[in-house]
Protein backbone atom coordinates (compact mmCIF):
# COMPACT_ATOMS: atom_id res chain seq x y z
CA UNK A 1 0.00 0.00 0.00
CA UNK A 2 2.81 2.38 0.90
CA UNK A 3 4.54 1.43 -2.32
CA UNK A 4 1.42 2.34 -4.23
CA UNK A 5 1.18 5.74 -2.59
CA UNK A 6 4.84 6.32 -3.25
CA UNK A 7 4.40 5.33 -6.87
CA UNK A 8 1.40 7.60 -7.22
CA UNK A 9 3.34 10.55 -5.78
CA UNK A 10 6.02 10.16 -8.43
CA UNK A 11 3.46 10.25 -11.22
CA UNK A 12 3.40 13.93 -12.28
CA UNK A 13 0.26 13.72 -14.42
CA UNK A 14 -1.65 12.00 -11.63
CA UNK A 15 -0.52 14.62 -9.15
CA UNK A 16 -1.60 17.44 -11.47
CA UNK A 17 -4.96 15.69 -11.84
CA UNK A 18 -5.23 15.32 -8.10
CA UNK A 19 -4.44 19.00 -7.54
CA UNK A 20 -7.05 20.11 -10.04
CA UNK A 21 -9.60 17.81 -8.41
CA UNK A 22 -8.68 19.19 -4.99
CA UNK A 23 -9.19 22.75 -6.24
CA UNK A 24 -12.49 21.84 -7.90
CA UNK A 25 -13.67 20.12 -4.73
CA UNK A 26 -12.72 23.19 -2.73
CA UNK A 27 -14.67 25.41 -5.13
CA UNK A 28 -17.62 23.02 -5.04
CA UNK A 29 -17.77 23.01 -1.25
CA UNK A 30 -17.23 26.71 -0.68
CA UNK A 31 -19.15 27.98 -3.71
CA UNK A 32 -21.40 30.37 -1.71
CA UNK A 33 -18.35 32.10 -0.21
CA UNK A 34 -16.35 32.26 -3.41
CA UNK A 35 -18.98 33.65 -5.74
CA UNK A 36 -18.89 37.43 -6.15
CA UNK A 37 -22.52 37.73 -7.19
CA UNK A 38 -25.73 35.81 -6.73
CA UNK A 39 -25.68 33.41 -9.71
CA UNK A 40 -29.40 33.90 -10.25
CA UNK A 41 -29.43 37.69 -10.01
CA UNK A 42 -30.72 39.12 -13.29
CA UNK A 43 -29.37 42.47 -14.40
CA UNK A 44 -30.62 43.26 -17.88
CA UNK A 45 -28.58 46.46 -18.07
CA UNK A 46 -25.30 44.48 -17.99
CA UNK A 47 -26.33 41.66 -20.35
CA UNK A 48 -23.87 39.86 -22.65
CA UNK A 49 -20.81 41.74 -21.46
CA UNK A 50 -17.39 40.55 -22.43
CA UNK A 51 -14.95 39.89 -19.54
CA UNK A 52 -14.24 43.19 -17.74
CA UNK A 53 -13.17 44.49 -14.34
CA UNK A 54 -16.59 44.21 -12.78
CA UNK A 55 -17.35 40.77 -14.24
CA UNK A 56 -14.06 38.83 -14.69
CA UNK A 57 -15.65 36.36 -17.11
CA UNK A 58 -18.37 38.62 -18.43
CA UNK A 59 -22.15 38.23 -18.13
CA UNK A 60 -24.76 36.10 -19.89
CA UNK A 61 -27.87 37.00 -21.83
CA UNK A 62 -29.71 37.93 -18.62
CA UNK A 63 -26.82 39.92 -17.20
CA UNK A 64 -25.90 37.23 -14.62
CA UNK A 65 -22.23 37.11 -13.61
CA UNK A 66 -20.64 34.20 -15.49
CA UNK A 67 -17.86 33.54 -12.97
CA UNK A 68 -20.36 33.25 -10.11
CA UNK A 69 -22.49 30.94 -12.21
CA UNK A 70 -19.49 28.77 -13.04
CA UNK A 71 -18.53 28.54 -9.39
CA UNK A 72 -22.02 27.41 -8.46
CA UNK A 73 -22.11 25.09 -11.46
CA UNK A 74 -18.95 23.42 -10.17
CA UNK A 75 -20.83 22.69 -6.98
CA UNK A 76 -23.82 21.26 -8.86
CA UNK A 77 -21.90 19.22 -11.44
CA UNK A 78 -19.28 17.78 -9.11
CA UNK A 79 -21.85 16.87 -6.48
CA UNK A 80 -24.09 15.18 -9.03
CA UNK A 81 -21.18 13.28 -10.58
CA UNK A 82 -19.84 12.20 -7.19
CA UNK A 83 -23.27 11.07 -6.10
CA UNK A 84 -23.82 9.15 -9.33
CA UNK A 85 -20.41 7.47 -9.08
CA UNK A 86 -20.97 6.56 -5.46
CA UNK A 87 -24.40 5.10 -6.16
CA UNK A 88 -23.21 3.18 -9.21
CA UNK A 89 -20.27 1.80 -7.27
CA UNK A 90 -22.30 0.81 -4.22
CA UNK A 91 -25.03 -0.85 -6.25
CA UNK A 92 -22.60 -2.56 -8.61
CA UNK A 93 -20.32 -3.86 -5.86
CA UNK A 94 -23.22 -5.13 -3.75
CA UNK A 95 -24.94 -6.93 -6.60
CA UNK A 96 -21.69 -8.29 -8.04
CA UNK A 97 -20.52 -9.57 -4.65
CA UNK A 98 -23.84 -11.29 -4.01
CA UNK A 99 -23.76 -12.95 -7.44
CA UNK A 100 -20.17 -14.10 -7.09
CA UNK A 101 -20.36 -15.25 -3.50
CA UNK A 102 -23.60 -17.19 -3.56
CA UNK A 103 -23.28 -18.48 -7.12
CA UNK A 104 -25.83 -20.91 -8.51
CA UNK A 105 -29.29 -19.63 -9.38
CA UNK A 106 -28.74 -16.24 -7.74
CA UNK A 107 -25.69 -15.72 -9.90
CA UNK A 108 -27.43 -16.91 -13.05
CA UNK A 109 -30.41 -14.61 -12.48
CA UNK A 110 -28.29 -11.55 -11.78
CA UNK A 111 -25.91 -12.14 -14.65
CA UNK A 112 -28.76 -12.55 -17.13
CA UNK A 113 -30.13 -9.15 -16.05
CA UNK A 114 -26.64 -7.75 -16.53
CA UNK A 115 -26.45 -9.29 -20.01
CA UNK A 116 -29.76 -7.73 -20.96
CA UNK A 117 -28.71 -4.31 -19.70
CA UNK A 118 -25.37 -4.55 -21.48
CA UNK A 119 -27.06 -5.40 -24.76
CA UNK A 120 -28.81 -1.98 -24.83
CA UNK A 121 -26.88 1.14 -25.71
CA UNK A 122 -26.69 2.56 -22.20
CA UNK A 123 -27.05 6.18 -23.33
CA UNK A 124 -30.41 5.48 -24.94
CA UNK A 125 -31.55 3.60 -21.86
CA UNK A 126 -30.44 6.43 -19.58
CA UNK A 127 -32.30 8.96 -21.73
CA UNK A 128 -35.38 6.76 -21.67
CA UNK A 129 -35.37 6.35 -17.90
CA UNK A 130 -34.58 10.02 -17.27
CA UNK A 131 -37.35 10.93 -19.73
CA UNK A 132 -39.89 8.75 -17.95
CA UNK A 133 -38.93 10.11 -14.54
CA UNK A 134 -39.09 13.67 -15.81
CA UNK A 135 -36.24 16.12 -16.34
CA UNK A 136 -34.34 16.98 -13.17
CA UNK A 137 -30.79 16.45 -12.03
CA UNK A 138 -31.63 13.90 -9.35
CA UNK A 139 -33.68 11.85 -11.81
CA UNK A 140 -30.76 11.92 -14.18
CA UNK A 141 -28.49 10.59 -11.43
CA UNK A 142 -30.99 7.81 -10.71
CA UNK A 143 -31.23 6.93 -14.40
CA UNK A 144 -27.46 6.78 -14.70
CA UNK A 145 -27.21 4.55 -11.64
CA UNK A 146 -29.84 2.21 -13.05
CA UNK A 147 -27.79 1.64 -16.19
CA UNK A 148 -24.25 2.17 -14.89
CA UNK A 149 -23.91 -0.52 -12.23
CA UNK A 150 -23.69 -3.48 -14.61
CA UNK A 151 -20.04 -3.06 -15.55
CA UNK A 152 -19.00 -2.87 -11.92
CA UNK A 153 -21.03 -5.96 -11.07
CA UNK A 154 -19.30 -7.95 -13.77
CA UNK A 155 -15.84 -7.01 -12.55
CA UNK A 156 -16.66 -7.59 -8.89
CA UNK A 157 -18.37 -10.90 -9.58
CA UNK A 158 -15.31 -12.20 -11.40
CA UNK A 159 -12.93 -11.17 -8.62
CA UNK A 160 -15.21 -12.56 -5.93
CA UNK A 161 -15.40 -15.89 -7.75
CA UNK A 162 -11.65 -16.28 -7.48
CA UNK A 163 -11.27 -14.81 -3.98
CA UNK A 164 -13.99 -16.93 -2.39
CA UNK A 165 -12.05 -20.11 -3.16
CA UNK A 166 -9.01 -18.85 -1.25
CA UNK A 167 -8.03 -20.60 1.93
CA UNK A 168 -8.44 -17.56 4.12
CA UNK A 169 -12.11 -17.48 3.28
CA UNK A 170 -12.40 -21.08 4.39
CA UNK A 171 -10.41 -20.04 7.44
CA UNK A 172 -12.87 -17.27 8.19
CA UNK A 173 -15.72 -19.74 7.90
CA UNK A 174 -13.87 -22.12 10.22
CA UNK A 175 -13.73 -19.34 12.79
CA UNK A 176 -17.51 -19.10 12.71
CA UNK A 177 -18.13 -15.95 10.68
CA UNK A 178 -21.37 -15.53 8.77
CA UNK A 179 -21.75 -14.82 5.07
CA UNK A 180 -22.43 -11.10 5.48
CA UNK A 181 -19.34 -10.59 7.62
CA UNK A 182 -17.17 -12.59 5.25
CA UNK A 183 -18.38 -10.62 2.23
CA UNK A 184 -18.01 -7.19 3.78
CA UNK A 185 -14.91 -7.72 5.84
CA UNK A 186 -12.88 -10.31 3.96
CA UNK A 187 -13.94 -10.31 0.33
CA UNK A 188 -14.75 -6.71 -0.56
CA UNK A 189 -11.42 -5.28 0.69
CA UNK A 190 -9.72 -7.78 -1.60
CA UNK A 191 -11.63 -6.82 -4.73
CA UNK A 192 -12.27 -3.12 -4.25
CA UNK A 193 -9.06 -1.59 -5.58
CA UNK A 194 -9.71 -2.14 -9.31
CA UNK A 195 -13.20 -0.72 -8.76
CA UNK A 196 -11.82 2.43 -7.20
CA UNK A 197 -9.59 2.94 -10.22
CA UNK A 198 -12.44 2.34 -12.64
CA UNK A 199 -14.65 4.67 -10.64
CA UNK A 200 -12.04 7.42 -10.83
CA UNK A 201 -11.73 7.05 -14.59
CA UNK A 202 -15.49 6.76 -14.78
CA UNK A 203 -15.94 10.07 -12.97
CA UNK A 204 -14.77 11.73 -16.19
CA UNK A 205 -17.33 9.85 -18.28
CA UNK A 206 -20.05 10.50 -15.76
CA UNK A 207 -19.37 14.24 -15.75
CA UNK A 208 -19.50 14.16 -19.54
CA UNK A 209 -22.80 12.28 -19.49
CA UNK A 210 -24.37 14.55 -16.89
CA UNK A 211 -23.32 17.71 -18.68
CA UNK A 212 -24.21 16.20 -22.04
CA UNK A 213 -27.68 15.17 -20.94
CA UNK A 214 -28.16 18.48 -19.16
CA UNK A 215 -27.21 20.19 -22.41
CA UNK A 216 -30.02 18.22 -24.03
CA UNK A 217 -32.35 19.42 -21.29
CA UNK A 218 -32.68 16.15 -19.36
CA UNK A 219 -30.65 17.15 -16.31
CA UNK A 220 -30.42 20.36 -14.34
CA UNK A 221 -33.14 22.81 -15.33
CA UNK A 222 -32.65 26.53 -15.87
CA UNK A 223 -32.04 28.76 -14.01
CA UNK A 224 -29.88 26.28 -12.02
CA UNK A 225 -26.28 26.86 -13.05
CA UNK A 226 -24.80 23.65 -14.41
CA UNK A 227 -22.06 23.33 -17.01
CA UNK A 228 -24.17 21.50 -19.57
CA UNK A 229 -27.19 23.71 -19.02
CA UNK A 230 -25.00 26.80 -19.31
CA UNK A 231 -23.60 25.55 -22.62
CA UNK A 232 -27.12 25.15 -23.89
CA UNK A 233 -28.17 28.59 -22.72
CA UNK A 234 -25.14 30.20 -24.38
CA UNK A 235 -25.68 28.41 -27.68
CA UNK A 236 -27.86 31.08 -29.38
CA UNK A 237 -25.19 33.70 -28.64
CA UNK A 238 -22.25 31.66 -29.89
CA UNK A 239 -21.19 34.27 -32.41
CA UNK A 240 -21.79 37.44 -30.44
CA UNK A 241 -20.76 36.23 -26.98
CA UNK A 242 -18.56 33.12 -27.38
CA UNK A 243 -17.37 33.31 -23.76
CA UNK A 244 -20.77 31.93 -22.69
CA UNK A 245 -19.79 28.60 -24.23
CA UNK A 246 -16.01 28.74 -23.97
CA UNK A 247 -15.79 28.93 -20.17
CA UNK A 248 -18.25 26.17 -19.24
CA UNK A 249 -16.69 24.05 -21.98
CA UNK A 250 -13.23 24.62 -20.56
CA UNK A 251 -14.42 23.66 -17.09
CA UNK A 252 -15.81 20.38 -18.39
CA UNK A 253 -12.63 19.65 -20.30
CA UNK A 254 -10.33 20.42 -17.38
CA UNK A 255 -12.39 18.35 -14.95
CA UNK A 256 -12.61 15.32 -17.21
CA UNK A 257 -8.90 15.49 -17.98
CA UNK A 258 -8.05 15.75 -14.28
CA UNK A 259 -10.06 12.65 -13.44
CA UNK A 260 -8.56 10.72 -16.34
CA UNK A 261 -5.01 11.65 -15.30
CA UNK A 262 -5.65 10.57 -11.73
CA UNK A 263 -7.40 7.39 -12.83
CA UNK A 264 -4.52 6.37 -15.08
CA UNK A 265 -2.04 7.10 -12.31
CA UNK A 266 -4.04 5.07 -9.81
CA UNK A 267 -4.26 2.15 -12.16
CA UNK A 268 -0.51 2.12 -12.66
CA UNK A 269 0.18 2.53 -8.97
CA UNK A 270 -2.14 -0.23 -7.81
CA UNK A 271 -1.06 -2.76 -10.41
CA UNK A 272 2.08 -4.36 -9.01
CA UNK A 273 3.28 -5.63 -12.39
CA UNK A 274 3.03 -2.13 -13.77
CA UNK A 275 4.93 -0.85 -10.76
CA UNK A 276 7.89 -3.13 -11.39
CA UNK A 277 8.09 -1.95 -14.97
CA UNK A 278 7.96 1.68 -13.87
CA UNK A 279 10.66 1.15 -11.22
CA UNK A 280 13.05 -0.18 -13.83
CA UNK B 1 -14.64 -38.53 28.47
CA UNK B 2 -14.62 -38.28 24.72
CA UNK B 3 -14.72 -34.84 23.19
CA UNK B 4 -15.39 -35.95 19.67
CA UNK B 5 -16.76 -39.23 18.51
CA UNK B 6 -17.16 -40.04 14.85
CA UNK B 7 -19.39 -42.96 13.88
CA UNK B 8 -19.71 -44.46 10.42
CA UNK B 9 -18.77 -41.24 8.66
CA UNK B 10 -19.11 -41.27 4.89
CA UNK B 11 -18.37 -38.31 2.66
CA UNK B 12 -19.19 -38.54 -1.03
CA UNK B 13 -18.85 -35.94 -3.75
CA UNK B 14 -20.52 -36.36 -7.08
CA UNK B 15 -18.39 -35.22 -9.98
CA UNK B 16 -18.62 -35.55 -13.73
CA UNK B 17 -16.29 -38.55 -13.60
CA UNK B 18 -18.35 -40.38 -11.01
CA UNK B 19 -18.83 -40.47 -7.27
CA UNK B 20 -15.75 -39.67 -5.23
CA UNK B 21 -15.82 -41.69 -2.03
CA UNK B 22 -13.46 -39.54 0.02
CA UNK B 23 -14.39 -40.92 3.42
CA UNK B 24 -15.85 -44.39 3.60
CA UNK B 25 -17.08 -45.40 7.01
CA UNK B 26 -14.72 -43.91 9.58
CA UNK B 27 -15.03 -44.40 13.34
CA UNK B 28 -12.83 -42.33 15.62
CA UNK B 29 -12.80 -41.10 19.19
CA UNK B 30 -10.82 -38.22 20.59
CA UNK B 31 -10.66 -37.96 24.36
CA UNK B 32 -10.20 -35.00 26.65
CA UNK B 33 -6.70 -33.57 26.28
CA UNK B 34 -5.80 -36.23 23.73
CA UNK B 35 -3.88 -35.58 20.54
CA UNK B 36 -4.89 -37.98 17.83
CA UNK B 37 -2.80 -38.20 14.71
CA UNK B 38 -4.48 -38.96 11.43
CA UNK B 39 -1.82 -40.03 8.98
CA UNK B 40 -1.93 -41.18 5.41
CA UNK B 41 -0.82 -40.38 1.89
CA UNK B 42 -1.93 -37.34 -0.03
CA UNK B 43 -5.44 -37.81 -1.37
CA UNK B 44 -6.61 -40.42 1.12
CA UNK B 45 -9.37 -38.21 2.51
CA UNK B 46 -7.66 -36.83 5.61
CA UNK B 47 -8.40 -33.19 4.92
CA UNK B 48 -11.96 -33.94 3.83
CA UNK B 49 -12.50 -35.73 7.13
CA UNK B 50 -11.21 -32.68 8.99
CA UNK B 51 -13.39 -30.29 7.02
CA UNK B 52 -16.47 -32.46 7.42
CA UNK B 53 -16.25 -32.15 11.21
CA UNK B 54 -16.73 -28.39 10.95
CA UNK B 55 -19.14 -28.83 8.05
CA UNK B 56 -17.04 -26.68 5.78
CA UNK B 57 -17.54 -28.81 2.68
CA UNK B 58 -19.59 -27.45 -0.18
CA UNK B 59 -23.31 -27.94 0.02
CA UNK B 60 -23.61 -30.62 -2.65
CA UNK B 61 -21.45 -33.01 -0.63
CA UNK B 62 -23.16 -36.05 0.84
CA UNK B 63 -22.17 -36.56 4.47
CA UNK B 64 -23.56 -39.56 6.33
CA UNK B 65 -23.03 -40.96 9.79
CA UNK B 66 -22.63 -39.20 13.10
CA UNK B 67 -20.15 -36.63 14.36
CA UNK B 68 -20.80 -36.29 18.06
CA UNK B 69 -19.19 -33.35 19.81
CA UNK B 70 -19.78 -33.77 23.55
CA UNK B 71 -22.83 -35.86 22.69
CA UNK B 72 -24.24 -33.35 20.18
CA UNK B 73 -24.54 -34.47 16.57
CA UNK B 74 -22.89 -31.73 14.54
CA UNK B 75 -24.45 -32.99 11.33
CA UNK B 76 -27.92 -32.24 12.70
CA UNK B 77 -27.24 -28.67 13.83
CA UNK B 78 -28.55 -25.68 11.90
CA UNK B 79 -26.07 -23.46 10.11
CA UNK B 80 -26.63 -20.82 12.78
CA UNK B 81 -25.81 -23.23 15.62
CA UNK B 82 -22.84 -24.55 13.69
CA UNK B 83 -21.38 -21.06 13.42
CA UNK B 84 -21.28 -20.82 17.21
CA UNK B 85 -19.31 -24.08 17.34
CA UNK B 86 -16.78 -23.01 14.75
CA UNK B 87 -13.85 -21.15 16.21
CA UNK B 88 -15.27 -21.21 19.71
CA UNK B 89 -15.64 -24.93 20.45
CA UNK B 90 -13.77 -26.45 17.55
CA UNK B 91 -11.09 -24.50 15.74
CA UNK B 92 -9.13 -25.35 12.67
CA UNK B 93 -5.55 -24.58 11.75
CA UNK B 94 -5.02 -24.76 8.04
CA UNK B 95 -2.46 -26.37 5.88
CA UNK B 96 -0.89 -23.43 4.22
CA UNK B 97 -0.05 -20.49 6.38
CA UNK B 98 0.96 -18.52 3.32
CA UNK B 99 -2.53 -18.42 1.87
CA UNK B 100 -4.62 -18.83 4.99
CA UNK B 101 -4.45 -15.22 6.04
CA UNK B 102 -6.26 -12.41 4.31
CA UNK B 103 -3.60 -10.36 2.51
CA UNK B 104 -5.41 -7.04 2.85
CA UNK B 105 -6.13 -7.10 6.59
CA UNK B 106 -3.53 -6.59 9.28
CA UNK B 107 -2.48 -9.55 11.38
CA UNK B 108 -3.88 -7.79 14.45
CA UNK B 109 -7.29 -7.42 12.84
CA UNK B 110 -7.38 -11.07 11.89
CA UNK B 111 -6.25 -12.42 15.23
CA UNK B 112 -8.68 -10.17 17.10
CA UNK B 113 -11.70 -11.02 14.95
CA UNK B 114 -12.60 -14.23 16.85
CA UNK B 115 -12.68 -12.29 20.12
CA UNK B 116 -15.07 -9.75 18.62
CA UNK B 117 -17.29 -12.48 17.24
CA UNK B 118 -17.41 -15.02 20.04
CA UNK B 119 -16.83 -12.91 23.14
CA UNK B 120 -18.48 -9.73 21.88
CA UNK B 121 -15.41 -7.67 22.74
CA UNK B 122 -15.00 -4.21 21.32
CA UNK B 123 -12.30 -3.71 18.74
CA UNK B 124 -9.75 -2.18 21.06
CA UNK B 125 -10.16 -4.82 23.76
CA UNK B 126 -10.05 -7.56 21.14
CA UNK B 127 -6.81 -6.13 19.82
CA UNK B 128 -5.31 -6.25 23.32
CA UNK B 129 -6.30 -9.91 23.49
CA UNK B 130 -4.75 -10.48 20.09
CA UNK B 131 -1.48 -8.96 21.29
CA UNK B 132 -1.55 -11.33 24.26
CA UNK B 133 -2.15 -14.29 21.95
CA UNK B 134 0.72 -13.28 19.69
CA UNK B 135 2.96 -13.00 22.71
CA UNK B 136 1.87 -16.50 23.70
CA UNK B 137 2.95 -17.87 20.33
CA UNK B 138 6.25 -16.03 20.78
CA UNK B 139 6.02 -13.33 18.19
CA UNK B 140 8.45 -10.65 19.28
CA UNK B 141 7.21 -7.11 19.94
CA UNK B 142 3.59 -8.12 19.25
CA UNK B 143 2.16 -4.67 19.90
CA UNK B 144 4.14 -3.36 16.93
CA UNK B 145 3.58 -6.33 14.70
CA UNK B 146 -0.19 -6.40 14.98
CA UNK B 147 -0.17 -3.42 12.65
CA UNK B 148 1.63 -5.37 9.95
CA UNK B 149 0.15 -7.28 7.05
CA UNK B 150 0.62 -11.03 6.57
CA UNK B 151 3.19 -10.56 3.80
CA UNK B 152 5.45 -8.77 6.27
CA UNK B 153 5.55 -11.91 8.40
CA UNK B 154 7.84 -14.87 7.72
CA UNK B 155 6.29 -18.27 7.03
CA UNK B 156 6.94 -19.51 10.55
CA UNK B 157 5.51 -16.36 12.09
CA UNK B 158 2.44 -16.60 9.93
CA UNK B 159 1.89 -20.19 11.01
CA UNK B 160 2.28 -19.14 14.63
CA UNK B 161 -0.18 -16.31 14.07
CA UNK B 162 -2.57 -18.90 12.60
CA UNK B 163 -2.14 -21.00 15.73
CA UNK B 164 -2.89 -17.91 17.79
CA UNK B 165 -6.10 -17.41 15.79
CA UNK B 166 -7.06 -21.04 16.28
CA UNK B 167 -6.45 -20.95 20.01
CA UNK B 168 -7.97 -17.50 20.47
CA UNK B 169 -11.28 -18.60 21.93
CA UNK B 170 -9.87 -21.54 23.86
CA UNK B 171 -11.62 -24.24 21.86
CA UNK B 172 -11.95 -27.74 23.32
CA UNK B 173 -10.80 -29.27 20.06
CA UNK B 174 -8.38 -28.14 17.43
CA UNK B 175 -8.25 -29.66 14.00
CA UNK B 176 -4.75 -29.03 12.70
CA UNK B 177 -4.48 -29.83 9.02
CA UNK B 178 -0.81 -30.34 8.24
CA UNK B 179 0.23 -27.33 10.28
CA UNK B 180 3.89 -27.70 9.42
CA UNK B 181 3.76 -28.12 5.65
CA UNK B 182 5.69 -25.50 3.77
CA UNK B 183 7.89 -24.58 6.70
CA UNK B 184 11.55 -25.46 6.81
CA UNK B 185 12.69 -28.12 9.24
CA UNK B 186 13.97 -25.93 12.05
CA UNK B 187 10.82 -23.82 12.00
CA UNK B 188 8.74 -27.01 11.90
CA UNK B 189 10.37 -28.11 15.13
CA UNK B 190 9.57 -24.75 16.75
CA UNK B 191 5.95 -24.91 15.62
CA UNK B 192 5.59 -28.49 16.85
CA UNK B 193 7.12 -27.57 20.19
CA UNK B 194 4.78 -24.61 20.49
CA UNK B 195 1.69 -26.63 19.68
CA UNK B 196 2.67 -29.29 22.16
CA UNK B 197 3.15 -26.73 24.89
CA UNK B 198 -0.04 -24.80 24.18
CA UNK B 199 -2.31 -27.83 23.95
CA UNK B 200 -0.85 -29.20 27.19
CA UNK B 201 -1.34 -25.88 28.92
CA UNK B 202 -4.90 -25.24 27.83
CA UNK B 203 -5.83 -28.95 27.98
CA UNK B 204 -7.09 -28.83 24.43
CA UNK B 205 -7.73 -31.95 22.42
CA UNK B 206 -6.32 -32.05 18.94
CA UNK B 207 -6.88 -33.91 15.73
CA UNK B 208 -3.59 -33.64 13.90
CA UNK B 209 -3.82 -34.39 10.22
CA UNK B 210 -0.42 -35.00 8.70
CA UNK B 211 1.69 -37.12 6.42
CA UNK B 212 4.78 -36.22 8.39
CA UNK B 213 5.47 -39.14 10.70
CA UNK B 214 8.11 -37.20 12.62
CA UNK B 215 5.59 -34.54 13.58
CA UNK B 216 3.03 -37.21 14.45
CA UNK B 217 5.50 -39.08 16.66
CA UNK B 218 6.36 -35.88 18.45
CA UNK B 219 2.83 -34.64 19.12
CA UNK B 220 0.37 -37.50 19.19
CA UNK B 221 -0.90 -39.77 21.92
CA UNK B 222 -2.63 -42.09 19.48
CA UNK B 223 -2.38 -42.54 15.77
CA UNK B 224 -4.92 -43.60 13.19
CA UNK B 225 -3.60 -44.61 9.79
CA UNK B 226 -5.90 -43.82 6.90
CA UNK B 227 -5.88 -45.54 3.54
CA UNK B 228 -8.34 -44.30 0.91
CA UNK B 229 -11.36 -43.35 2.92
CA UNK B 230 -10.96 -45.66 5.88
CA UNK B 231 -8.92 -46.25 9.01
CA UNK B 232 -6.70 -49.30 8.56
CA UNK B 233 -4.85 -49.23 11.85
CA UNK B 234 -5.22 -47.54 15.20
CA UNK B 235 -2.92 -47.71 18.21
CA UNK B 236 -1.00 -45.50 20.54
CA UNK B 237 2.01 -43.76 19.09
CA UNK B 238 4.74 -45.87 20.67
CA UNK B 239 2.97 -49.10 19.73
CA UNK B 240 2.44 -48.12 16.13
CA UNK B 241 6.06 -47.17 15.54
CA UNK B 242 7.41 -50.22 17.37
CA UNK B 243 4.90 -52.78 16.28
CA UNK B 244 3.08 -51.84 13.05
CA UNK B 245 0.67 -54.58 12.02
CA UNK B 246 -1.06 -53.55 8.83
CA UNK B 247 1.05 -54.13 5.71
CA UNK B 248 0.30 -50.56 4.66
CA UNK B 249 1.54 -49.11 7.94
CA UNK B 250 4.63 -51.30 7.67
CA UNK B 251 5.27 -50.12 4.16
CA UNK B 252 4.62 -46.51 5.15
CA UNK B 253 7.13 -46.72 8.00
CA UNK B 254 9.71 -48.54 5.88
CA UNK B 255 9.64 -45.70 3.42
CA UNK B 256 11.05 -43.37 6.08
CA UNK B 257 14.68 -42.34 5.56
CA UNK B 258 15.62 -43.66 9.00
CA UNK B 259 14.18 -47.07 8.20
CA UNK B 260 15.69 -47.88 4.88
CA UNK B 261 13.89 -45.48 2.53
CA UNK B 262 12.12 -48.34 0.77
CA UNK B 263 9.46 -47.00 -1.56
CA UNK B 264 6.08 -48.69 -1.51
CA UNK B 265 4.99 -50.39 -4.72
CA UNK B 266 2.13 -48.90 -6.70
CA UNK B 267 -0.04 -45.85 -6.24
CA UNK B 268 -2.87 -45.22 -3.86
CA UNK B 269 -6.13 -45.95 -5.70
CA UNK B 270 -8.41 -43.34 -7.20
CA UNK B 271 -11.24 -42.44 -4.86
CA UNK B 272 -13.67 -42.86 -7.73
CA UNK B 273 -12.65 -46.40 -8.57
CA UNK B 274 -11.83 -48.14 -5.32
CA UNK B 275 -10.80 -51.80 -5.56
CA UNK B 276 -13.13 -54.56 -4.38
CA UNK B 277 -12.40 -56.26 -1.08
CA UNK B 278 -9.49 -54.91 0.90
CA UNK B 279 -8.57 -51.59 -0.66
CA UNK B 280 -4.90 -52.26 -0.16
CA UNK B 281 -4.75 -55.69 -1.82
CA UNK B 282 -3.35 -54.57 -5.21
CA UNK B 283 -0.26 -53.19 -3.44
CA UNK B 284 -0.08 -55.67 -0.59
CA UNK B 285 2.87 -58.11 -0.56
CA UNK B 286 0.84 -60.56 1.60
CA UNK B 287 -2.43 -60.39 -0.32
CA UNK B 288 -4.55 -63.55 -0.14
CA UNK B 289 -7.34 -64.69 -2.49
CA UNK B 290 -9.78 -63.67 0.20
CA UNK B 291 -8.50 -60.06 0.22
CA UNK B 292 -9.73 -59.57 -3.35
CA UNK B 293 -13.30 -60.49 -2.54
CA UNK B 294 -14.07 -59.61 1.05
CA UNK B 295 -13.72 -56.35 2.88
CA UNK B 296 -11.87 -56.84 6.19
CA UNK B 297 -13.27 -55.40 9.38
CA UNK B 298 -11.41 -53.66 12.18
CA UNK B 299 -10.02 -56.30 14.59
CA UNK B 300 -8.84 -55.69 18.13
CA UNK B 301 -5.47 -57.38 18.61
CA UNK B 302 -4.95 -56.33 22.21
CA UNK B 303 -3.35 -53.36 23.91
CA UNK B 304 -5.94 -51.04 22.36
CA UNK B 305 -4.44 -51.81 18.98
CA UNK B 306 -6.84 -52.27 16.09
CA UNK B 307 -6.09 -53.29 12.55
CA UNK B 308 -8.14 -53.85 9.40
CA UNK B 309 -6.44 -56.89 7.85
CA UNK B 310 -7.23 -60.57 7.32
CA UNK B 311 -3.75 -61.55 8.49
CA UNK B 312 -4.93 -60.94 12.04
CA UNK B 313 -8.56 -61.95 11.74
Amino acid sequence: MNDSIHQLKRDKMAMIGMMIIAILTFIAIFAPYLALYDPLEVNMADRLQMPNEKHPLGTDQLGRDLLSRLVYATHVSITAAALATFMIMTLGVTIGAIAGYFGGIVDQAIMRIVDVLLSFPSLILTIAIAGILGPSLIHLVIAMTATGWVGYSRIIRGSVLSIKEKEFIEGARALGFGNLYIITRHIIPNVISPVIVIATIDMGHIILSITGLSFLGLGAQPPTPEWGTMLNEGRPFMETAPHLMIFPGLMIMITVLAFNFLGDGLRDALDPRMREVMMK
Amino acid sequence: MTVLSIRGLKVYFSTEDGIVKAVNGVDLDIGENETLGLIGETGCGKTVLGLSILRLLSENTVVEGEILYRGMDLLKLSEEEMRKIRGKEIAMIFQNALTSMNPVLTVGTQVSEPFELHHGLRRRDALMKAIEMLKLVRISSPSERVKEYPHEFSGGMRQRAMIAMGLACEPSLIIADEPTTGLDVTIQAQVVELMKELTMRSRTSMLLITHDLGVAAELCDNIAVMYPGEIVEYANTVEIFKNPKHPYTQGFLDSLPGRGLKPMEGMSPSLINLPEGCKFHPRCPFALERCKREHPRMVEIGNNHQVRCFLYD
